[in-house]
């Protein structure tokens, strides 16, 4: 069998023989063994198919799909027919005004978004735990929950209605003070502290709920020697609870960082308009007006892929300094 | 659970304080619902001249009459209703089954299949990918397109694997002397045990369904096919565009405003009435799902 001149005698290929018979006994038992696991457990199999089909056909297909980024796409020859072009795509975004701007936008509104978005549902934590009359609480929670299942549509036609500038509630509020008309939604200006108050408005309350339950998780004896030394409220709410929920509040940070480049894009697609796009124009607006508006594919492909990129550098980057520094981490 | 007697004065006060500025915070929170239902149920004329503060002014039904007698509208709703129903079965169709081969230990391969499904949560290919790709397989501007192409999603998958794998092996010894096939096991055992589980991977689908407005409008261009979410989006759009226009649609009974806000609060009825199951499992549903794999 072995062609190697070393191995000579027949004692030798005697060995050689019996240890490939027993090799092939063994391979022909996993066969067997796989088999018999199928015969036995092919519902399993069954039943696990459909999902894994469905992933690769919707979300692994697409990620081959990606490569366009580097190519010049044209429909008539596919994906895989179009020729590469490397990276004139990226290059020809660092040159383009409008790409720069959307990145430039996306950053600082990610950024109010955090800095704003981000304290407002433990603050809001915090002081439901407060609250001792249980009827007045409940009812406040379920209140403010609310916003969070209703369409970005309906938000959006809430906002485009109470910020209207001859029938708006705002506007006449302000006529009250003798303030003069603003037609907020054609304002640049105006656009950020809207979006940015609005998604706080929609989702602050909703998100405090995964701090509600890292409070309730805190043990009740930590408040109750609290208590014995006389410690008040305000105390042990800075003292006790904050510190109890700080893992949670780092978890909430990191995947809140990780997603900071995902701005809800579909908010702004119903907000703003081109008087408003030098605020309000994101890299994910972009990539819509510039792909599937204007069929520049592998141009707008390219885009999602940076955008894509940065934000897997950012949750990178902020699971690592969060394992540094509180040994809690994603993973 | 403490008594409110053992407080200090400043204990009292941070206490009515606290309860103010939540009071505040849920009342800004409703009323713009308030705002909007009113809105609806005036007269277009007074909710032109921006006359609607917090109740009806010049109450009338006429923003409904209008927007009942829109087909449009009807057909909308309908599509809704399609993609809601429809969706939610084809996504637990694929969503139980799966999650219970995923949480088998037998399963071969099962780290792997796993990671599969973990990977699509962390990584996406992005819009124009996925867009392409749904023209490639013809899904564009078809029920079926719509009900298929967002039936799977990692986390809903990794919560119900993770509550199908928290319930003891004990409960199935039963049905497994009875020699019950894997299919038998998850119908008889493993769903009645999972109701609540169920219950919130369902009720995700249904809000993200009842809600999902983007990718509607991009993959329907066929008006007759487009969902409620599309619709409004539709006629707020072309009427807020332009003034002149939305002027012109003017009568003494109904308005631009007052049209939209009837269309919105139709579409927020049915969460309305689903909203108590919702609130009862959504809340567990986000914590089930502190899903790190």
């Amino acid at each position: 069998m072995s062609s190697d001149p070393n191995v000579t005698g027949p004692r030798t290929e005697a060995l050689v023989a019996d240890a490939s018979e027993a090799l092939r006994r063994r391979k022909g038992g996993r066969v067997q063994r796989v088999g018999d696991h199928l015969k036995r457990e092919w519902q399993l199999y069954v039943m696990l198919i459909p999902t894994i089909l469905w992933l690769l056909i919707f979300l692994y297909k697409p990620m081959y799909g990606l490569q366009i980024a580097f190519k010049d796409y044209s429909i008539f020859r596919g994906v895989a027919g179009s020729p590469w072009v490397g990276l004139e795509h990226f290059q020809t975004l660092f040159g383009n005004e409008q790409f720069l701007r959307a990145l430039k936008n996306t950053v600082i509104i990610s950024f109010y978004s955090l800095i704003f978005g981000f304290p407002m549902p433990i603050l809001l934590a915090l002081m439901f735990n407060e609250i001792l009359h249980q009827t007045f609480k409940k009812t406040a929670q379920t209140i403010v929950y609310l916003p969070h299942f209703i369409s970005s549509v309906i938000i959006a036609g809430i906002v485009i209605t109470a910020f209207s500038p001859s029938a708006g509630i705002v506007n006449t509020v302000m006529g009250w003070f003798g303030i003069e008309p603003i037609y907020f939604l054609t304002r640049a200006e105006w656009f950020r502290p809207i979006f940015v108050g609005t998604s706080i408005w929609q989702e602050a309350g909703f998100q405090s709920i995964v701090y509600l339950a890292a409070i309730a998780g805190v043990s009740p004896t930590l408040y109750e020697s609290a208590v014995v030394d006389g410690a008040s409220r305000w105390q042990m709410m800075w003292k006790i609870t904050l510190p109890s929920i700080l893992p949670t509040i780092i978890i909430m940070l990191i995947i809140r960082i990780g997603n900071m480049l995902e701005v809800s894009f579909e908010m702004i697609i119903l907000l703003y308009q081109p008087a408003t796009y030098q605020t309000a124009d994101v890299v994910n607006t972009f990539i819509y007006r510039q792909g599937i508006q204007g069929g520049q594919y592998d141009l707008a492909a390219a885009a999602g892929l940076f955008n894509a990129a940065v934000a897997f550098v950012l949750v990178m980057t902020a699971n690592t300094i969060a394992k540094r520094y509180s040994r809690t981490s994603l993973w | 659970m403490i008594n409110m007697n053992l407080y200090s004065r400043g204990d009292r006060a941070f206490v009515i304080l606290n309860m103010v500025l939540i009071g505040l915070f849920t009342i800004s929170t409703l009323y713009p619902f308030i705002y909007i239902a009113s809105l609806s149920l005036s007269s277009g004329f007074e909710a032109r001249a921006g006359n609607v503060i917090l109740t009806p002014v010049g109450f009338t039904l006429e923003a409904y009459k209008r927007v009942l007698a829109e087909p449009l509208f009807w057909s909308s709703y309908r599509n809704t209703l399609i993609y809601t129903v429809g969706g939610t079965l084809m996504s637990l169709a694929f969503i139980i089954p799966g999650a219970y081969a995923l949480s088998r230990p037998q399963l071969y391969g099962r780290r792997f299949w796993n990671l599969m499904v973990a990977f699509t949560m962390w990584f996406h290919a992005g819009m124009i990918p996925f867009f392409l790709n749904m023209r490639d397989l013809g899904l564009l501007d078809s029920y079926f397109g719509i009900i298929i192409g967002f039936a799977v999603n990692g986390f809903n998958i990794i919560l119900l694997r993770n509550f199908f794998e928290g319930i003891p092996q004990s409960f199935e010894e039963a049905a497994r002397m009875d020699g019950a096939s894997e299919f038998q096991v998850l119908w008889k055992v493993y769903m009645p045990l999972s109701k609540p589980a169920i219950a919130t991977v369902a009720l995700f689908c249904i809000v993200s369904r009842w809600n999902g407005f983007f990718w509607a409008m991009v993959l329907l261009q066929d008006e007759s096919k487009i969902p409620l979410q599309v619709y409004l989006r539709k006629v707020i759009a072309e009427l807020s565009d332009d003034e002149q226009f939305a002027n012109s649609l003017m009568t003494a009974s109904y308005s631009f405003e007052t049209v939209s806000a009837a269309i919105m609060v139709c579409s927020i009825i049915p969460i309305l009435l689903i909203y108590p199951f919702l609130q009862k499992y959504f809340s567990k549903g986000i914590l089930l799902g502190g899903v790190k794999e």
